[in-house]
């Protein structure tokens, strides 16, 4: 029963099916599935049929449907909507209800979607297998032993196991596009600045990008259309037109320069994930794409960067949940230092404290200098290296993750073994780039995606080589057969 | 030994902009507690700030009526410390890059001679919330939290107290007039730290500095600074070493406390605010501000002297209130009669405005009609003490002094005849004085010109009366 979002728009339209009944076939597909899918911390289940009967009156009386109409969406829980827990998965946040909703979902709602649930992640969206949650396991759809990747696990698999038809996540290090690829979704982190950070915690400011996915380029276009945009509330966000991406996906990418970054083919990159993404490669040749390997050689130091730079904001960022105005507060404290700690020790969990400890040591007196202030002139080195090389190309190609999902409990002990998981997806946030990861195969059962980047703002050329790619494949149209319990 | 006092002062000064520095909420000064706040100033998870652009125009206005330089290239940084009146436990100041450097603001030492006190930096940054300590716990109100402040950062060029309160008025005087602040030390609107050390006289090294906290007036300043020099004087004369730490004064106690040593002196880990941009200032947009910027208060005293050869003691006295300058400036460019144009506006004038809590904007006379008093009086038509009749009635009723005079029949005698024919009539009718005027009680001729300005209702031109008095009662 997987369905796009334009296909349930087009059955509204032909009046086949109501707003309620698509909401409640999800909803009832979470009740079905997700205790053991664990993809949502919170259902919203009364707002978002109250919503639908709404939309549904609408329709009735020939109103303007919007972009979203009765499209049920899920939002990673570290994304404000109003009225709904923000938890982060943490327990620091646990019972915290927003009282303002986040910039997106102001736009998502002016576009009649409706907000289903928070969806379940990494605590504070710091982990790539959503098995740091404080609250529960979410498992990859695909082979429940294994995990669905994160930080935005929980929107992964709620589209994936069509719990969801679109859902936003964040992407400070490829919280999206990780758990996209090991899920078999299109994640999408647009460039930094595109769309509004306003609502969502704060991880690394300089990362930090609201993300989305969806199971098909059409509905990831259509989505990134309504949220993005400049917004008065976010400083950060560039002043600058939305093109219309409707238009953008042609299919013609004829002549089109893609460029293949040999760093990213290199070793650690499991064999059978290289093949798919050669026949990847071969297909848009196939449309008419130009295709040349070239080199990117800093990119190797961007974990290093992306770590130093990640943990020194999130020791800032995260400062604020102190327990005094919301969130946790210990039982017993002596003054108020003693209510920091407690609370802070008794709350926050072990890969979050281990970045706070890690950032806060690196922005001390005497090392500034020596890690933020040289991660930073790095990260201008690599953009340069990025920015010089996409004069030559319109886009380039490489993986998402060197290996397919792997097993829930495999990489827990070992954090730097976790780390790499994500070395391909870091760049883009370190360059700021727009980057796509796209279903292109299947490995032992399991999805395989590959990236498309492209320079900064030219989400509209990511959108049609991706959906030139799909439209000449089948991978966006597989499923998950999930067991019932 | 001779010790020399060595003095820097770091004031922050509260901006009065209408909403606070990275949201939209109000910055009025009291309101119920925590009415003024929203998800930015309460730091809510996920709430982003966003930079108040008056905020920067203040600055800047601040930084060129203090001769800095303006940073074409700035930046917001972050302060990172734990403390309950700071929401996001980190404050957004400015670190590295503050907007304006290289300032200063002259002062006069007891010796009259003319001294520039260094501006080092002024940057902007936000207020705290604000701590109310209660026997059932602290409270919070923040209200005051995301305020606009900017901290005037002076150079250690000041030596006297003296020196500094004169350092302090003038930055007080000058941001007011600007319309930047309204610099209210009692509400909090200007608050002073102070960095201290000695050094023998005539020694170039500093000596080990001493920040004082915690100066809430000029007296306070004055009392704080003195203690603590004549403190560290003692602690090097009895051989003991100054440490560097934070102390704190007590206004009960009259003395400065350990606040913390050095030891514990915090690690801010600054870095740059990545949730605000950098912030790029046009040469238009500096053009712009300083167009804005009205004569400063000390240029204006400067030019009084001159122009209107007023003392400077009555110029500072007027620049207090700039719109009494420019009450004064006008009426006494139209009546040429400056120092009556002062004693009318700081004498009778404030008298009334104080006594009737009138404000100089809503006086019911314009600067022409006191001009035109001015004038009656100058020409002899009518006395000072009719004048200050005139001026009572011109502040309640805002007639014109001409109407008055005539509809009161104010209008001063100064015709010889008549005077004299009046004052034969009081002597005859009082032969008294004169008698003892002649048995050498030189006093009765004053009490002979009071009976006859009583019998005139005091409209006699008072210099006739005094002369021909005179020549009447020494006629033989």
């Amino acid at each position: 029963m997987k369905l796009t979002a334009h296909e349930i728009r087009s059955m509204l339209k032909n009046k086949e099916i109501s707003v309620e009944e698509i909401v409640r076939s999800y909803l009832n597909r979470i009740d079905k599935f997700d205790t053991i899918l664990g993809a949502y911390l919170y259902v919203e289940k009364e707002g978002a049929l109250k919503r639908a009967k709404n939309l549904d009156k609408k329709i009735k009386h020939g109103e303007k449907m919007g972009r979203l109409f009765g499209i049920p969406i899920s939002i990673k829980d570290n994304i404000s909507v109003k009225g709904m827990q923000n938890s982060c998965a943490s327990k620091m946040l646990q019972g915290y209800i927003s009282p303002y909703d986040a910039s997106v979902i102001k736009r998502i709602e002016a576009e009649d979607g409706i907000i289903i649930g928070k969806a379940n992640m990494d605590e504070f969206a710091m982990g790539s297998s959503n098995e740091k949650s404080a609250f529960k396991l979410a498992r990859n759809p695909w082979d429940l032993s294994r995990v669905p990747g994160g930080s935005s696990g929980g929107s992964a698999v709620s589209v994936s196991a069509s719990e969801s038809v679109m859902s936003l996540g964040t992407d400070t290090g490829g919280s999206v596009r990780q758990p996209a690829c090991l899920c078999g979704v299109v994640g999408l982190k647009p460039t930094y600045g595109r769309v509004s950070r306003y609502g969502a915690v704060a991880f690394a400011s300089t990362l930090d990008q609201i993300g989305l996915m969806s199971s098909d380029i059409e509905d990831c276009a259509c989505l990134t259309q309504c949220i993005a945009g400049p917004d008065k509330n976010d400083f950060t966000t560039v002043d600058m037109k939305v093109p219309d991406y409707s238009r953008s996906l042609t299919k013609d990418i004829k002549g089109m320069k893609i460029g293949i970054p040999k760093e990213y083919f290199e070793d650690g990159l499991d064999d059978r994930i290289r093949k798919s993404i050669e026949e990847a490669v071969d297909v848009l040749k196939q449309n008419g794409a130009e295709v040349k390997e070239c080199s990117i050689p800093l990119v190797k130091y961007s974990m290093a960067v992306y770590y130093v730079i990640a943990s020194a904001e999130v020791s800032s960022n995260l400062a604020r949940f102190d327990g005094i105005r919301y969130g946790y507060r210990s039982k017993s404290f002596k003054d108020y230092r003693d209510l920091y700690f407690k609370s802070r020790s008794e709350a926050l969990g072990m890969e979050v404290k281990r970045r706070i400890m890690l950032g806060t040591y690196m922005l001390s007196k005497g090392y500034y200098d020596e890690y933020y202030e040289k991660a930073l002139k790095v990260r201008n080195l690599i953009k340069n290296q990025f920015e010089e090389v996409m004069k030559k190309f319109d886009a380039l190609i490489a993986p998402t993750s060197p290996t397919t999902a792997f097993k829930i409990g495999e990489k827990k002990k070992n954090a730097l073994s976790m780390y790499l998981s994500d070395v391909y997806v870091l760049p883009a946030n370190v360059s700021g780039m727009p980057a796509i990861s796209v279903p292109c195969g299947m490995v032992d059962g399991l999805p395989v995606g590959f990236q498309i980047m492209t320079n900064y703002y030219r989400e509209d050329t990511i959108f049609n080589i991706a959906y030139s790619f799909e439209q000449s494949t089948n991978w966006h149209k597989m499923s998950p057969q999930i067991s019932e319990v | 030994m001779e010790y020399e006092l060595v003095i820097g002062l770091e004031v922050h000064v509260e901006l009065s902009t209408k909403t606070k520095m990275y949201c939209g909420c109000s910055t009025e000064f009291g309101g119920e507690p925590n009415s003024h706040v929203c998800p930015i100033c309460l730091a809510l998870p996920g709430a982003l700030p966003r930079i108040n652009k008056k905020v920067i125009e203040y600055t800047i206005k601040s930084g060129i009526a203090l001769n800095c330089s303006i940073n074409k290239k700035s930046r917001m940084d972050r302060k990172n410390y734990f403390y309950p009146d700071c929401p996001k436990n980190y404050q957004i100041t400015q670190h590295r890059f503050p907007l304006c450097r290289d300032g200063y603001i002259e002062v006069e030492n007891s010796e009259g001679e003319k001294k520039k006190i260094g501006i080092e930096r002024i940057h902007m940054e936000e207020d705290a919330a604000k701590l109310i300590h209660t026997k059932a716990g602290t409270l919070i109100n923040y209200n005051r939290a995301g305020v606009p402040l900017i901290e005037v950062v002076s150079k250690p060029d000041i030596r006297t107290t003296g020196e500094a309160t004169c350092y302090l008025q003038k930055l007080k005087n000058i941001l007011r007039s600007i319309g930047v602040s309204n610099c209210k030390m009692e509400q909090g609107s200007l608050r002073c730290d102070g960095n201290i050390s000695i050094r023998p006289k005539g020694s170039k090294k500093f000596g080990v500095k001493v920040e004082i906290k915690n100066v809430n007036s000029f007296k306070a300043l004055e009392k704080a600074f003195e203690y603590e020099y004549l403190r560290q004087v003692k602690a090097v004369e009895s051989g003991e070493k100054i440490i560097q730490e934070t102390r704190r004064w007590n206004e009960c106690k009259n003395k400065t406390e350990v606040m913390r040593a050095k030891e514990q002196a915090r690690d801010y880990r600054y870095f740059p605010e990545g949730d605000l941009t950098a912030i790029n200032i046009s040469n238009e947009w500096i053009e712009d501000i300083r167009k804005t910027i009205p004569e400063l208060p000390y240029d204006k005293v400067e030019r009084f002297i001159k122009e209107y050869n007023v003392s400077k003691h009555d110029a500072e006295v007027l620049i207090l209130n700039m719109g009494a300058a420019d009450f004064f400036e006008e009426t006494a460019k139209l009546s040429r009669n400056p120092k009556a144009a002062f004693n009318w506006i700081m004498g009778d004038i404030s008298r009334l405005m104080n006594e009737k809590s009138v404000s100089l904007s809503k006086l019911k006379f314009k600067p022409e009609d006191l001009v035109s008093l001015i004038k009656f009086i100058d020409s002899g038509m009518i006395s000072n003490n009719i004048g200050t009749e005139i001026i009572e009635e011109m502040f309640v009723s805002g007639g014109k002094p001409e109407e008055i005079i005539e509809k009161r029949n104010f209008l001063q005698n100064s015709s010889e005849d008549e005077i004299l024919q009046i004052i034969k009539k009081v002597m005859k009718d009082n032969p008294k004085p004169l008698e003892d005027y002649k048995n050498g009680k030189k006093r009765a001729i004053k009490f002979m010109i009071g009976l006859v300005m009583k019998k005139t209702k005091g409209k006699a031109n008072p210099k006739i009366v005094n002369d021909l008095v005179n020549r009447e009662f020494n006629k033989n």
